[in-house]
């Protein structure tokens, strides 16, 4: 009985060997969770992958973290949308290229109350304008995401110094999209959400859209491939596969198609100066 | 209660229709952490009978040593052997990040010391019992060690129960060096944590519900074995 | 298949043997020889540190001052074996636990086998061979301990007050054990708190009175003329 037990012991170790997750090649994408929230890639991917046979596996962090894994070489591509940050990556020789693939759009969320009297408008700056002298409850994600970029500069356009003037109306919860959709919910506040989020996000309480459409909330995506020279271990072939189809017709045309309730929630834009 | 009474009707269809994504899951979380489970088992037995029998130097304060590290946090540990097994690390090479076998040394890092720690303690309370005894039939150390083991497993599966629950509960670890892939290293905890931050509150809790209905399940399974082996061997 | 032949007995020397513990002499200067092939029983009231000389004289325990020998040797030989007050058995079947014990003596396959079914039977256990140690009556377990110990025939055997929890039937049934133990060739040393069962068994009696060993003499000279006081002092006790 001793023995059987001790093989048993054994035997269990094996499992630490996990088989290979079949046998396909793959690389890893360190992308954002707010993309991958959107559903985007469990529409995309498929496609890419029945084109190619390569497999993406998706490690789904802020932008902040995406760009830290793509530095130590810990994935292959980095596909993130805060074009500045990822100029000064790549200005670092973390990559090889940045190809603008496609935009989609932030929403400014906010309760059906409306204390700022915001709701209706295109203007975002003069609606964080209304918000930050109103003193309104507003939830930032205060990570160093796109989105947080994105909030960040908004603020600046609408020339608030939102260093100075944040207090306890400004709730700064160091968290990804949807934890803080919900702690909008549950506070009634406004926050600043891209789209595709939003329309998968369902714990919506009394929150709704109330300004889009500005140009300045477009959010603009890139992908780079993780340099080979920092990091041999790079799948460059591979990764520069994904790229190509994402900027390829193919890819674009995948983008595009992808809808949520009949909405198009991402435009592809490869190729232009984005 | 409405999120919690929608989320009982979730986890019973769950369950029921056996979907595929899910089994897909729950595969795969038990899968870690049984591995991790018997891994632990592996270091952590022989480790804590051993400080139970032997005197050194230093014994005293291994054994808090040890006790302390039962209360380790999974994103401490999960933070750690990330940057172990980060390219940029010193086991880079491996490419063992963001795979099953990462998660699977999370995992065990994180449960030795409460295998080792309670181990321990059952040995040597077992020890004063038969230390004279096998010290006259002339039992080595390591003999006397073996023979322990073996004599207290009743209990030592419960320490394992112990050891598996804390490994399959916890999130932040798996979350960390796993990178939460779909169909690659999502398992229970994780997807619910998935779940929770897009909002889907029921889907989040049904998930919950099957994971205790699981370890539940195991639990009465084990207790049964043990009361049948009581009866069996004393 | 006929008896093993037992060696010939090594005569336990201790000399002026001193066990301290936290500063109290447990044991103080002992000097004794346990002569082979005989039934020394020691004797004394409670704390005179009965169980420690028993310790001391198996070897489980070492003399702060002064030593013990086994044969002039002063490491501790193997072939002995110790019973205790409550049996020591482990979690497996009643043959396992004799087996256990000859593993570790270096006895396996056929020949542990073998033993292992005639120690069972000498001590009528063969018929509970498979059954859970742990489920057996106190006097089977200590039959049980008993069997584990004859199957090393061991030169010396100790027993620490073996019938102390036992009813009278399973205490006769031990003595009758013990008696056939000695009768092939073991050398018995042993504890108890009973005279009835000294005056039964014993050949040599050692009475200790607080750690001094006051009387080594042949049995039956003890319980009829004690030379020390504290000799005649617990003689009597039994008397009132």
């Amino acid at each position: 009985m001793k023995r059987a037990f001790g093989f048993l012991l054994l035997a269990g170790s094996m499992l630490l060997v996990p088989c290979a997750a079949g046998e396909n090649p793959y690389i890893v994408v360190a992308s954002t969770t707010s993309t991958e929230q959107s559903g985007l890639f469990s529409h995309l991917l498929p496609a890419f992958t029945k084109d190619t046979g390569i497999d993406v596996r998706v490690v789904a962090v802020g932008t902040g973290q995406a760009l830290d894994i793509g530095r130590r070489g810990d994935a292959d591509v980095v596909f993130v949308h805060d074009k500045a940050a990822e100029l000064k990556w790549l200005a670092e020789g973390n990559g090889v290229a940045r190809y603008p693939v496609m935009y989609n759009d932030f929403v400014l969320i906010g309760p059906k109350t409306d204390p700022a009297h915001v709701a209706g408008g295109e203007d975002i700056a003069g609606a964080l304008r209304k918000i930050a002298s109103a003193k309104a409850p507003f939830v930032s994600r205060a990570d160093k995401s796109g989105t947080y970029a994105a909030e960040l500069r908004l603020w600046h356009a609408a020339g608030v110094d939102i260093a100075s003037v944040k207090g306890p109306w400004y709730r700064e919860t160091g968290s990804g999209m949807g934890p803080a959709l919900n702690t909008a919910a549950g506070m009634n506040a406004y926050i600043l959400s891209d789209r595709g989020t939003w329309l998968n996000f369902h714990n919506r309480g009394d929150l709704g859209i109330v300004v889009q459409g500005d140009k300045r909330l477009f959010n603009q995506y890139g992908v780079m491939l993780v340099n080979p020279q920092k990091h041999p271990n790079v799948k460059k072939d591979l990764g520069q596969r994904f790229i190509d189809w994402l900027v390829s017709p193919r890819g674009q045309a995948a983008i595009a198609s992808y809808e949520i309730g009949g909405e198009q929630l991402f435009f592809p834009n490869a190729g232009t100066d984005s | 209660m409405d999120t919690v009474s929608q989320s009982f009707a979730l986890a019973l269809q769950m369950l029921a229709h056996l979907d595929p994504k899910l089994t897909e899951i729950v595969g795969l979380s038990l899968e870690v952490s049984l591995s991790s489970t018997l891994c632990s088992a592996l270091f952590g037995l022989p480790l804590g009978a051993a400080v139970a029998i032997a005197r050194f130097p230093g014994r005293e304060p291994l054994i808090v040593a040890l006790n302390a590290a039962m209360g380790l946090p999974p994103v401490v540990v999960g933070l750690f052997v990330y940057l172990l097994l980060s390219r940029a690390g010193p086991l880079g090479n491996l490419g063992l990040l963001f795979t099953p076998p990462a998660m699977v040394i999370a995992q065990t890092i994180l449960i030795v010391p409460i295998v080792a720690a309670l181990t321990r303690q059952i040995v040597e309370d077992a020890w004063s019992e038969y230390r004279e005894q096998l010290r006259s039939l002339h039992s080595s150390w390591w003999q006397s060690t073996l023979t322990l083991l073996w004599d207290t497993r009743f209990s030592l599966l419960t320490v394992l129960l112990a050891g598996f629950g804390r490994a399959a509960a916890e999130v932040g670890a798996v979350i960390i060096v796993g990178g939460n892939i779909d169909g690659v290293t999502r398992v229970m905890t994780t997807a619910i944590a998935l779940e929770t931050s897009k909002g889907d509150l029921p889907l989040a809790l049904g998930l919950g519900l099957v994971l205790i209905t699981l370890v539940m399940a195991l639990n009465v399974g084990a207790h049964a074995t043990r009361g049948w082996a009581r009866a069996r061997f004393g | 298949m006929g008896e093993a032949e037992y060696p010939l007995g090594q005569p336990i020397v201790a000399k002026s043997a001193s066990v301290v513990r936290r500063g109290v002499r447990v044991l103080d200067r002992v000097d004794l020889t346990i002569a082979p092939h005989s039934c020394t029983f020691i004797l004394g009231p409670n704390g005179s540190g009965k169980s420690t000389l028993l310790r001391l004289l198996h070897g489980l325990i070492r003399a702060d001052e002064g030593d013990v020998t086994w044969a002039g040797e002063a490491a501790r030989p193997r072939r002995q074996a110790m019973v205790f007050q409550r049996p020591v058995l482990l979690r497996r079947t009643v043959a396992a636990n004799v087996r256990h014990a000859l593993a570790l003596a270096g006895i396996r396959g056929d020949e542990a086998t073998l033993r292992t079914h005639d120690a069972l039977a000498r001590v009528g256990l063969a018929p509970l061979a498979n059954r859970a140690a742990r489920v057996l009556s106190g006097g089977e377990q200590q039959r049980l301990a008993l069997a584990r110990a004859s199957a090393l025939e061991p030169d010396v055997l100790f027993l620490d007050e073996p019938t102390a929890s036992l009813d009278p039937p399973s205490t006769r049934a031990v003595e009758q054990i013990v008696a056939a133990i000695q009768a092939r060739g073991t050398t018995i040393v042993m504890t108890t708190h009973s005279l009835a069962q000294a005056k039964r068994l014993a050949d040599a009696v050692v009475f200790l009175d607080a750690g001094r060993v006051t009387e080594s003499t042949p049995a039956r000279q003890f319980f009829t003329l004690p030379c020390s006081v504290q000799g005649r002092a617990f003689l009597e006790g039994e008397r009132l």
